[in-house]
């Protein structure tokens, strides 16, 4: 018997900031003082603080520690775990209170966050599938077999109201239905896990700290269509969650919960690996099919919906790692405890990575419906150094902005719609007054021009043509004639391209041009770019009175565009100036602006 | 694993390992007293002594801690027990051999040893 358990994260952000190396010299302390028989360390997926990593939890007392190094670990083991005396000063800021230390589910990290998804990360060991079953797992799919016939697993999924989070929010029961009914020899389950989007790490998450959710889940769903056979397509740059995905199949085929006759109950189901290259647009269904057959990934026309004509032909059904993760739940709990959660017509919970200008930069999950300005100023600890909320960007790529007026809004499938942003795969990224609106929608098309597969004109063509516009007003030579035409070939792109990367690629346009449309005018009529972004626009200038005639501007500057006497204003050159901006590095007394 | 049972019978026996893992699962707290003087006296054993006790019954709802130094260095080994809101219980000089008493007896059917206690204790 353990009599203390020490969690540290193996999640992907907490391997990036060091975690392997905290454990390695945890066991050595361990080793040292004979405590290994004693106390267990548990290698866990992600808590969400990714901000905070490594993140290590000592248990029975639940001792939050964050930002842990290699070198903190003889004082964690000499004074908490051989004295009992929690290391103060390394326990996470917000669990210290003054006599007492606070559980982790009190923080306001936690608090207001609901996991479903994400219930197993940071809680058990995701390569012992044993820990898996000790949180109920694999009786979902015991209860299946055991007690409900195919149609009633997918009458339990259609009354959950569960809605794919992939992004596009097409009833999962229903898909699961149509597939059904369809009569083939083979049929196929399908997992997306080619996480696309520029700062979305759910997916990768979800199978980081819990892979065996998602496999049960893919048996069940199996199970209710009629398949012998799943694969997960996931990418290759995910080594983390490939690697674990691997054990969690070797163990549930060892333990017979995957292969034949599963619980003695007649019923075949095995899942196999299918590593993507990392090509955007094999996240869209039919290239992703197209790319586990060993073709080259690019979509085709729909009709015929996979349920009818998936992979290899056969029906096939494609659901997101997320979607996964609900399932098993939803089996064990019933669809009406799922259905409490979430709004009227989005029920649930759904998963963000949050990202960019926040403090709290990492994994939650809220109830569907919670208020953008929940999820950002209380749970992700609002803006850092004092900044302005601007904007936040879902859907990545694919989805839009929310300006700052929209703070309140639900987050839901429909009420995102209606401000032309949308929920995505989840990706949130937060923006402040330091971010140019017009430059985030060149970003984004950027990444849309290089990802396009090209098989039709409308995006191959469209997104290139677009993204020139951008960058002719980035310049400064944009006219007013151009915003019209964009929005022309932002619609045209839309309606005619063959697949959801193309008919979503001009959404970042499109909604930066409702909401932040006074920063295009801005950018062609005044030729500024208010938020000091766009290089073109901008002037590099020494205010007189502040400069103390130091010259280390002036010895920095690449380019020799700074003049100046020893203690006397210097002057930069605006014509010589290239905009680097070493200077405003460099200059102590705060004296040279960009504007 | 052939069958349902088999799939029960380990989540049962896993839960009991993980109970630890749980915040709000233990309703018994064992704390030893773990400064230089508890462990210069004796407390490693005793500690080893009661998780070994409580992992051969099963009791996931008891944890086991550590503390420092309450000032009575003299009766170390020290180990307090706090069962649900009654008022702590202080065990003094203990030995690995006088926990299973302690386990059994108090912490599984509510009788305190009051010979173990302070104030039974002749210095």
């Amino acid at each position: 018997m353990y009599r203390s358990h020490i969690l540290i994260c193996g999640g992907t952000g907490c391997t990036a900031s060091g975690s392997g190396a905290v454990i390695a010299a945890l066991e050595e302390e361990l080793k040292k003082n004979s405590l290994e028989e004693e106390i267990k360390i548990i290698k866990t997926g992600c808590f969400g603080l990714c901000a905070v990593g490594p993140i290590m939890i000592v248990y029975p007392e639940g001792c939050f520690y964050s930002a842990v190094k290699p070198e903190d670990m003889e004082e964690i083991v000499n004074e908490h775990l051989i004295k009992g005396r929690p290391v103060k000063r390394l326990l996470y800021k917000e669990t210290v209170a003054e006599d007492s230390i606070k559980s982790l589910n009190h923080t306001d990290f936690y608090r207001k966050q609901k996991r479903v998804a994400l219930r197993n990360c940071g809680v058990i060991n995701p390569e012992v599938i044993d820990e898996y079953i000790a949180y109920d797992g694999y009786a979902a799919l015991g209860k299946c077999l055991d007690e409900y016939t195919p149609e009633q697993v997918i009458d339990i999924i259609l009354a959950s109201g569960l809605r794919g989070r992939g992004g596009a929010g097409f009833p999962t029961g229903l898909k699961w239905k149509f597939a059904a009914a369809n009569k083939a020899d083979q049929k196929y389950v399908c997992c997306n896990a080619d996480e696309g989007d520029p700062g979305a790490f759910m997916d990768r998450s979800i199978l980081e700290g819990d892979p065996h959710a998602v496999l049960e889940a893919m048996a069940i769903a199996g199970y209710a269509i009629g398949a012998s056979q799943g694969y997960i397509y996931i990418r290759a740059e995910y080594p983390i969650a490939v690697e674990r995905l691997e054990i969690a199949i070797k163990q549930a085929r060892e333990y017979g919960l995957l292969g034949k006759n599963i619980f003695g109950k007649g019923f075949d189901f095995d899942i196999e690996i299918r590593l993507g290259a990392g090509a955007f647009v094999c996240g869209e269904e039919t290239a992703l099919m197209t790319s586990i057959e060993g073709k080259r990934g690019e979509p085709r026309p729909r009709p015929p919906f996979p349920a009818l004509k998936g992979l290899f032909q056969k029906p096939t059904i494609l659901n997101n790692v997320e979607t996964y993760a609900n399932i098993a739940q939803i089996i064990n709990n019933g669809p009406e405890w799922f259905a409490s959660m979430g709004t009227e017509k989005s029920k649930g919970t759904k998963v963000f990575a949050l990202g960019g200008k926040i403090n709290n930069t990492g994994l939650v999950e809220v109830p569907i419906g919670t208020p953008l300005r929940t999820v950002i100023e209380e749970i992700g600890g609002g803006i850092p150094n004092g900044k302005k909320f601007k904007a936040a960007q879902t859907g990545g790529p694919s989805g839009g902005c929310i300006p700052a007026e929209y703070l309140d809004v639900p987050i839901d499938y429909e009420s995102l719609i209606e401000l032309g942003a949308m929920m995505g795969s989840g990706g949130l990224i937060v923006m402040d007054e330091d971010n140019c609106m017009v430059d985030i929608a060149k970003f984004f098309l950027e990444f849309t021009v290089d990802e396009s597969c090209g098989k039709c004109t409308p995006c191959r063509i469209g997104t290139k043509r677009l993204y020139e516009m951008l960058e002719k007003i980035t310049s400064g030579n944009g006219t007013l004639e151009d915003l019209d035409e964009m929005e022309k070939l932002c619609y045209y792109i839309k309606n005619n391209s063959l697949c959801g990367l193309g008919q979503t690629a001009p959404n970042p346009v499109l909604s930066t041009l409702r909401h932040f449309r006074d920063e295009y005018i801005a950018h062609v009529v005044d030729k500024k770019c208010p938020s000091g972004v766009c290089k073109d626009l901008l002037s590099f200038f020494i205010i007189e009175d502040k400069c103390k005639g130091c010259t280390a501007c002036a010895r920095k500057c690449p380019v020799g565009a700074i003049s100046g006497a020893v203690k006397q204003p210097h002057v930069i050159d605006t014509a010589k100036c290239i905009k680097c901006g070493a200077c405003i590095e460099t200059c102590k007394f705060g004296a040279i602006i960009k504007k | 694993m052939k069958s349902l049972e088999e799939l029960k019978a380990l989540k049962a026996k896993m839960q009991e390992k993980m109970g630890i893992r749980n915040d709000d699962s233990a309703t018994t707290r064992v704390v030893i007293g773990m400064a230089t003087c508890g462990i210069a006296a004796g407390a490693k054993p005793v500690l080893k002594a009661f998780s070994d006790e409580i992992a051969k019954r099963g009791l996931t709802n008891v944890a086991v801690s550590q503390t420092g130094c309450i000032g009575i260095c003299q009766y170390e080994p020290v180990v307090e027990v706090y069962v649900g809101n009654e008022e702590k219980v202080t065990y003094v000089k203990m030995t690995p051999e006088k926990v299973a008493k302690v386990v059994s007896d108090h912490i599984v059917n509510g009788n305190v040893v009051t010979e173990y206690t302070i104030g039974e204790s002749k210095l």
